[in-house]
């Protein structure tokens, strides 16, 4: 073979150079995130929030951590991924003081990730709508503090099912009937996700049946493999009956596909809503997921972001006094953030009771759902590893055609072995 | 040249520092950012490391032994030793057809090459969202299925489907659209590297042209690149990322099939699954495999043996 020439030579110490400014360029920009920083004195706090995908959002947060009177209040916008953006700087001394995250698992609290916040509730706890405040208590303590909520849940053309005769669906069955109804050459009946729903549905279908991921007391698995398996094996039906929308360009958290008319029901979040309005006036309504059997009853998954304490934080007790500032403290901020940007439903009872948007139309049947029928998805005892275990299970079920017994027998296995470690 | 040769002694002493400028910094940057990792993550393989990077429980071989029994992380390893046996002798062919081709062009040939090549320019990820929203999406006014349509068949949810697993279409096309023609250029180089002399020669000796001739002269002489062909593409085909993760990912996750074992391995330890113990060591696993099936192979085909 030919001997590499000096221009070979050359060139790889180019490259070299090259990739030290980079590296020296990444460095530069990696300093300094900490932006929309206050006037105030004493320490300085980090603040971390995920990309809301409303605007103005960003400027409210920075201007509520400007007006805090005893800290240097520094906000990061985190655009991305920011669940493995946060993961990753929890472990180290550098990352952010407080932080918004839906869930306080348990597996943080055995890595001594988070700070007990139980004590700046006081009389406030009451306020809370509980189903939220369950997500960020373990054994009896409150780890994060609820900021809004935001929940899933059926969108329906009404015309469309009017002129097919279709009643609004209450059972599983009558969803399948009712999708094969509204199919036809042009129009798919219903939308649960390109995955058909195997990814978004989650713990929906075991609520359907009565059921749940975990117990209680998030100790010992919560469903069982025979019982479980009609639900999924309906699923399945739904899934190759032809009358399941798949690949659609946007994902089921994207109304796009039921206001551009590709179905006529589509699964999808309240953050929807006022696309929703502008795209179709009056022409839709929402509904819980249909219950799966006499046992069941109609699922709403619901979700709230708490603001948190970062346990290595350096400044701990000025942090829990930031948090209580503006999450316990300051309503009148609470308010802004949760009803001037976009379509969510405040934690805090007393603030929800003002809301006018929430007074009508789908808005007011939403609250009345999350009322109703709201549960949680993330559960603290419920972890990545538990999740992805089920949704292999869901998405073999569904996908693929496996047996759903079998299936679910698997799933409980693995979910009892990362129990067996995380409590031994 | 006579005049020009400097003393040794003086040369060495003027090039050391410029050296080190030159090759300091790229050094510095693989010893921090390849081989601490590196080293770093085999040390992690022996650890209990959830939610850490400084772990403290030493579980010695538990956590090689959790994922050599673990059938999610078994299975991505087989589907992709199936999709490498698939993948390679596929994109080689193709890459080897298309050189010929184009070697042999008479005009054209710079537009042509560049034609070809032009794909291996585009990010995975960029193209991974072209077949996914356009290309290969499984409604009526997708690519495919307007195509399919124009034929009287039905829409067909390419990337959602499992059985039949219509996902690999879509896979493999992209997979091989984005590399055949990085491949081609290897290829090419070869092809103008073959002496025409040996040529001559064949064709005094009555070899036909066509198979025969490529049979007993193209393809020996093409030996040295069809081997680093293939072991790129190898290892390429185990370290399937950004396609797989881009196409069939949602922000729910990843579904069990045509799962990569990088793309397991990366919801393991860096999703919100923070396990670095086990993430760690199915790396290890992973990276002692490619070894193996590279030497193999090298011993197999005679990778870097001097050519006569």
């Amino acid at each position: 073979m030919v001997k590499p020439s000096g221009y070979a030579r050359r060139s790889v110490l180019r490259g070299a150079a090259g990739i030290a400014v980079a590296g020296a360029l990444a460095t530069a920009c990696g300093s300094n995130t900490g932006r929309g920083s206050s006037g105030g004195d004493g320490p300085t706090i980090k603040q971390w929030y995920h990309q809301y995908g409303e605007a103005g959002v960003e400027q409210a947060v920075k201007r509520y951590a400007k007006a805090y009177p005893k800290a240097d209040v520094q906000v990061q916008w985190t655009a991305g991924d920011y669940d493995t953006k946060l993961a990753t700087s929890l472990l180290g001394k550098d990352g952010p003081d407080v932080f918004e995250q839906s869930v306080a698992r348990v597996d943080q609290l055995k890595a001594k990730q988070l700070v007990d916040l139980t004590d700046v509730f006081g009389d406030a706890k009451d306020d809370f709508t509980p189903a939220v405040l369950d997500a960020q208590t373990v054994d009896g303590k409150i780890y994060g503090v609820p900021q809004a909520i935001d929940m899933q849940m059926l969108f329906y053309r009404k015309s469309w099912l009017e002129k097919a005769g279709v009643a609004v669906p209450t059972t599983l069955d009558e969803l399948v009937a009712a999708a094969k109804k509204l199919t036809n050459k042009k129009v798919k009946g219903l939308f649960l996700g390109n995955d058909g729903g195997a990814g978004v549905l989650g713990a929906v279908p075991l609520w359907s049946i009565g059921q749940n991921y975990l117990t209680d007391d998030q100790k010992k698995v919560g469903f069982d493999a025979a019982g479980a398996a009609p639900v999924f094996a309906t699923l399945r039906k739904l899934y190759t009956s032809g009358s399941l929308l798949l690949g659609a360009p946007a994902d089921w958290s994207d109304p796009s596909a039921f206001t551009q008319g590709l179905t006529a029901m589509q699964w999808s979040g309240l953050w929807a809503v006022p696309v929703v309005q502008k795209a179709l006036g009056s022409d839709f309504g929402v509904v819980a997921w249909p219950k799966g059997d006499a046992k069941g009853a109609p699922s709403v998954p619901i979700g709230a972001y708490g603001s948190t304490v970062n346990a290595k934080s350096g400044n701990v007790d000025a942090a829990k006094a930031y948090v209580k500032w503006l999450w316990i403290d300051k309503t009148d901020y609470q308010q802004d953030f949760d009803l001037s940007y976009g379509f969510h439903i405040p934690a805090r009872k007393s603030i929800a009771a003002k809301a006018d948007k929430l007074k009508s139309g789908a808005g007011a049947d939403a609250v009345k759902l999350v009322q109703q029928y709201g549960k949680v998805q993330a559960t603290p005892g419920w972890t990545a590893t538990m999740n992805t275990a089920y949704t292999d299970a869901l998405n073999n079920i569904i996908r693929k055609g496996s047996n759903p017994s079998a299936e679910l027998k698997t799933a409980i296995t693995k979910i009892n072995k990362e129990l067996t470690t995380l409590y031994k | 040249m006579n005049g020009r040769r400097l003393p040794k002694r003086h040369g060495k002493q003027r090039t050391w520092p410029a050296f080190w400028v030159f090759v300091g910094p790229f050094a510095i940057g693989l010893v921090l950012f390849t081989f601490v990792p590196i080293v770093w993550s085999a040390v992690l393989s022996f650890f209990d490391a959830h939610n850490t990077v400084t772990p403290s429980t030493f579980v010695g071989l538990d956590n090689y032994v959790d994922m050599l029994t673990n059938p999610d992380f078994l299975h991505s390893l087989l589907t992709f030793t199936v999709f490498a046996a698939f993948i390679v002798p596929t994109t080689v062919a193709i890459a080897l057809g298309l050189a010929l081709l184009v070697h042999r062009l008479r005009f054209a040939k710079a537009f042509f090459r560049s034609v070809f090549f032009l794909p291996a320019a585009c990010s995975y990820v960029v193209a991974a969202l072209i077949w996914k929203l356009s290309v290969f999406n499984g409604v009526r006014f997708g690519l495919a299925n307007t195509v399919l349509g124009l034929f009287g068949v039905d829409q067909v949810p390419w990337l959602s489907s499992a059985s039949p697993p219509w996902y690999w279409v879509a896979l493999v096309t992209l997979r091989l659209w984005l590399q055949v023609g990085f491949y081609m250029i290897l290829f090419l180089a070869g092809l103008q590297r073959i002496p025409t002399d040996l040529y001559e020669a064949a064709y005094v000796d009555g070899a036909k042209p066509g198979w025969q001739v490529f049979r007993h002269i193209t393809f020996p002489q093409l030996r040295a690149t069809t081997v680093a062909v293939v072991l790129l593409n190898l290892i390429a085909a185990y370290q399937a990322f950004d396609e797989f993760y881009n196409l069939m990912a949602s922000a729910r996750g990843y579904p069990p099939f045509a799962r990569p074992p990088l793309v397991y391995l990366y919801f393991t330890a860096l999703g919100s699954g923070q396990d670095f113990g086990h993430g760690s060591a199915g790396a290890v696993i992973l990276a002692l495999l490619i070894a193996i099936v590279t030497v193999l192979q090298a011993k197999l085909f005679g990778f870097g043996r001097r050519e006569d």
